[in-house]
C-alpha cells in the first residue's frame, strides 16, 4: 500500500515514518502532487503555528491537493496541529482560515482551562472514547496518549470520536467520514498510538464510511 | 486528567550508556536501544539520553545511537549535553529527538533559548537547572554542578520561561546522590513561579521519595531518576503501582 506523509516544511516527521515502518506501513515522506495523488492513505502532520503552517500548505499549492483527495474520498488523518489544519479557522496568533474539512474552529486553551492547569496541555492523558470508529478498534477505554498542545478544537462535536480532560473536553480523535485527525501524537503514544496508525492504515473506506452515517 | 511523569536518565558515552546499569533480563546493558526499550516497556513515560561525550566522534555516535532509539522506541525522548547552538539543536531533532534541553550552552548564550524557541517551538525547548543552596538562596551552577554561576536560580528560571523554555528540569545539587528525597523546598519555590512543565532531578532514593514529592509539590509534572531505576533498585511498574495507590495519577 502507498502512504504518503505530506510535507510542506513544518515539523519533525522522522518519528512518523519510523513507526509506519514499525507496522509494516511505510511510508513516503513527500511534497510531491503526484506522489500524494497515488497514494492510497494520507497523512498530514505538522507541529509550530497554525498561521505559518497553512501558508506553508497554500504557498506549495499542497492545500488544493488534500482538499482535492479528501473530496474524492481518499482517507487523510491529520496529526497534533495536522488535525487542527483540517477545520475551518483558527484564532492562533491572529485568524487564520483552515482547510474546512471539518466542521469546527482553534481556540486557545488558557482562557478555557483552570488556572492551576498548565498550557501547553503536555504529556499522557486518558482517552474517552464517544463512539466505536475504526480508527479505534483494539483501544480500550482510558487508554494513554501523548498531546502537546496548547490549542484545541472547539465546536466540532459532529466529528467528535474520543476526547480528553483537561478541565475542559478536548477533542483527542475526530473524524467525518475520510477525513480524520487526532490532536495527540500516535507516533508518540507506545503501542497505543502504533495501534492507531495501524488501524488508519488498514481501514476500509466502507467501513469509515459505516461509521461515519451510523450504518 | 494528565498524569505524572517517570523518566528515566541514561547517561551515553561514545554511543554507550554507562553508570553500571545492573539488569539480568536485558542482555547488553551498555546498548542505549535495548536499555531504553526495556525501560520504555516497563512503562516509562519518557526518556532522557544525556551525551556525556567530549570529542567529535563520541558526538557522531550519539547522534547514530539516537536515530536507532528513536527508530525502535515510540515514547516521547528528551536529549541532552552538549548542547551549544542551534546547529547542535538541528543534529539531535533530525535524529528523532522530540525535546532538547540546554544547560551551561544558555547560561554562555540565553539568546540560544528564544531562537530555538522560535525556530523548533517551545515545547521542543527544555531549560535544565543545576541548582544548590549559597549564602539562603539558590544558585545556578555551571558545567555539570563545578562552577558557581552567581546567578539566581529561580530568577534564571523565570528567564528562561519568558525566552521561551517549555519545561524545566530542576536538579538540586544539594539532594543529588544522597538518596533520600528529591529537593522539596527548591521545587515548591521553582514551581510557584513556572508557568510550564517542571520536572524533578536529584534525590530519588526510593518509590516513597517520588510519592513525597507529588504530594508535597502538586505543581510538578514529572520525577527523573538515573541509578535507582538502573540498579534495579525501583522498578517502574511498581512505582506506578505505589504512586497510583496513593492515588497520584499515573499512565500504566
Amino acid at each position: 500500500m502507498k502512504i504518503a506523509i505530506v510535507d510542506y516544511g513544518v515539523g519533525n516527521l522522522f518519528s512518523l515514518k519510523s513507526s509506519l515502518q514499525r507496522i509494516g506501513c511505510p511510508g513516503e515522506v513527500t511534497s510531491d502532487p503526484e506522489a500524494i495523488r497515488a497514494a492510497e492513505r494520507i497523512f498530514l502532520p505538522g507541529v509550530g503555528a497554525f498561521g505559518d503552517a497553512i501558508e506553508k500548505l497554500r504557498a506549495t499549492g499542497l492545500d488544493r491537493v488534500v482538499r482535492e483527495q479528501a473530496a474524492a474520498g481518499k482517507p487523510l488523518l491529520g496529526i497534533c496541529l495536522g488535525m487542527q489544519l483540517l477545520f475551518e479557522e483558527s484564532a492562533e496568533y491572529g485568524r487564520y482560515e483552515g482547510l474546512g474539512l471539518l466542521q469546527g474552529r482553534i481556540a486557545d486553551l488558557r482562557p478555557v482551562v483552570p488556572p492551576e492547569l498548565k498550557v501547553p496541555h503536555m504529556g499522557w492523558n486518558s482517552l474517552s472514547i464517544r463512539r466505536p470508529h475504526p480508527l479505534l478498534a483494539g483501544i480500550s477505554q482510558g487508554s494513554f496518549v501523548y498531546f502537546v498542545h496548547s490549542f484545541y478544537a472547539a465546536d466540532c462535536d459532529p466529528s467528535q470520536i474520543a476526547t480528553a480532560d483537561y478541565g475542559v473536553t478536548i477533542a483527542a480523535v475526530v473524524a467525518e467520514g475520510n477525513v480524520m485527525g487526532c490532536q495527540f501524537h500516535p507516533e508518540k503514544s507506545g503501542d497505543v498510538g502504533l495501534r492507531i496508525l495501524k488501524n488508519f492504515c488498514e481501514c476500509d473506506r466502507e467501513a469509515l464510511h459505516a461509521a461515519f452515517t451510523g450504518n | 486528567m494528565l498524569t505524572k511523569r517517570i523518566i528515566p536518565c541514561l547517561d551515553v558515552r561514545n554511543g554507550r550508556v554507562v553508570k553500571g546499569v545492573q539488569f539480568q533480563n536485558v542482555g547488553d546493558v551498555a546498548d542505549p536501544v535495548k536499555l531504553g526499550k526495556y525501560y520504555s516497556d516497563a512503562g516509562a513515560d519518557e526518556l532522557v539520553f544525556y551525551d556525556i561525550t567530549a570529542s567529535a566522534e563520541g558526538r557522531q555516535l550519539f547522534t547514530e545511537v539516537l536515530r536507532r532509539v528513536a527508530e525502535t522506541i515510540f515514547i516521547p525522548l528528551s536529549v541532552g549535553g552538549g548542547i551549544h547552538s542551534i546547529e547542535d539543536f538541528d543534529r539531535v531533532l533530525k535524529c528523532g529527538a522530540d525535546k532538547v534541553s540546554v544547560n551551561t550552552g544558555a547560561l554562555r548564550n540565553p539568546e540560544l533559548i528564544s531562537e530555538a524557541a522560535r525556530k523548533y517551538g517551545s515545547q521542543c525547548v527544555v531549560l535544565s537547572v543545576d541548582a544548590k543552596r549559597v549564602d539562603g538562596s539558590f544558585h545556578v551552577f555551571a558545567k555539570g554542578g563545578r562552577e558557581d554561576t552567581g546567578r539566581d536560580a529561580l530568577q534564571w528560571i523565570r528567564d528562561g520561561v519568558r525566552r521561551g523554555a517549555g519545561e524545566i528540569v530542576l536538579n538540586s545539587i544539594d539532594t543529588d546522590g544522597v538518596k533520600d528525597g528529591f529537593d522539596l523546598e527548591m521545587l515548591s519555590a521553582a514551581c510557584s513561579i513556572a508557568e510550564v512543565p517542571v520536572v524533578a532531578s536529584g534525590g530519588a532514593g526510593s518509590a516513597e521519595d517520588f510519592v513525597d514529592l507529588f504530594r508535597k509539590v502538586p505543581g510538578v509534572d514529572a520525577g527523573l531518576a538515573a541509578s535507582i531505576f538502573h540498579f534495579g533498585e525501583v522498578r517502574i511498574q511498581d512505582l506506578k503501582k505505589k504512586l497510583a495507590e496513593n492515588g497520584i495519577p499515573v499512565r500504566r
